[in-house]
């Protein structure tokens, strides 16, 4: 992960320091959202770990804030799919599947 | 202003494939995802939203259970509630352990901690019981709203809607009440990473059963626990006097 938080860090500017705790943050905040991933936790911090080190060489502070932005939008998919998930594994096993909602009409 | 205690249990995870023991004394549980129960979310989703709204002053997370349950707990407190009780419960008790023994221990609780009213899941998605609140609500000699999916405060008294077979049931009862939480009540949160961070500072405070005067002696033994049926291949027919042939062969008709 060290490596992942070097390579967000522009050497000497100071403008991305704080940058460079967020992005470490955001980093922490998705692996552990990562663990409930349906397909398995390994198989989604690979696509983490790879998804971060295609962005390394980012140094314009603009361009950084924007690919945080977009993993936070990341986390809250994340957590929408995680409830859609329960909720209609909640639903299907303790309540009566309506005739309407079989065929998915209404 | 007044406190909620929240009740939530640590369950075999939903989306885990449960085994039965070779013994078929119970179900695996060593190695496999534990998770709080997905009813007991929607209660301490409850408990915390009616904090938000300033109706109630704390939210208490009541787990029962070996240290484990802990983390169920860190999980309501990082969900918003306030302190957590850890009750206890390890070995044979814990596997004995009930809806009785923890409706007796939630209202020797109610007592001690001057609740005024008790959230809980509506059942658990391991035994599916559906009993503990209702029966922590008659310990106590206290009013019920079970499978609540709307939850009003207006004043002393609490206004519920409850999902019933047929439709929805409103009731007016008075606080102090017991009630129980069903699925579409509301959208429990996210226990994030940040907020898990920040509840680390939130007390657990340790106790046991015998503190509260509580005996744990279940008269429910488990004789037995086997998979479900597997589900036979249909037969198919090729008019409807076979199909009639078919279920009278069967005695069916």
């Amino acid at each position: 992960m060290n490596q992942v938080v070097k390579a967000a860090t522009v050497s000497g500017s100071d403008m991305a320091n704080p940058l460079r705790s967020e992005v470490r943050q955001l980093y922490k905040n998705l692996l552990f959202l990562g663990r409930e991933y349906p397909k398995g936790a390994d198989y989604f911090s690979e696509r983490l770990k790879s998804a971060f080190m295609k962005n390394k060489d980012v140094t314009d502070p603009k361009e950084i804030r924007k690919l945080v932005d977009r993993g936070e939008f990341v986390i809250k998919e994340l957590e929408a799919l995680y409830y859609l998930r329960k909720y209609r594994a909640m639903k299907k096993r303790y309540y009566e599947e309506e005739l309407s909602t079989m065929l998915n009409i209404g | 202003m007044s406190r909620v205690l929240v009740g939530v249990k640590r369950v075999i995870d939903y989306a885990v494939k449960i085994r039965v023991k070779p013994d078929h004394s119970g179900v695996v549980t060593d190695g496999v995802k534990h998770s709080m129960n997905p009813f007991c979310e929607i209660a301490v989703e409850e408990a915390v939203k009616l904090k938000e709204k300033k109706l109630i002053k704390e939210v208490v997370a009541v787990s029962c259970g070996p240290t484990q349950v802990t983390e169920t707990i860190r999980t309501a407190l990082a969900m918003g509630c306030d302190r957590g009780i850890h009750v206890e419960v390890s070995g044979k008790d814990y596997e004995a352990m009930g809806p009785l023994q923890i409706s007796k221990i939630f209202a020797a609780l109610a007592k001690k901690e001057e609740a005024s009213l008790i959230i809980l899941g509506k059942q658990a998605i391991d035994d599916d019981c559906n009993q503990t609140g209702q029966m922590t609500a008659a310990l106590l000699d206290w009013p019920q709203g079970t499978f609540a999916s709307e939850v009003t405060i207006d004043g002393e008294k609490v206004k519920v809607v409850r999902e019933i077979d047929g439709g929805l049931e409103t009731i007016k009862i008075s606080m102090p009440a017991v009630l129980t939480a069903d699925l579409r009540l509301n959208t429990p949160r996210y226990a994030t990473l940040p907020n898990i961070m920040k509840a680390k500072k939130k007390k657990i405070a340790n106790m046991k059963p015998a503190d509260l005067g509580v005996d744990m002696v279940s008269r429910v033994e488990v004789l037995r626990v086997d998979e479900p049926p597997t589900r036979l291949a249909g037969v198919k027919v090729e008019t409807v006097d076979d199909l009639v042939a078919k279920l009278r062969a069967n005695g069916t008709i």
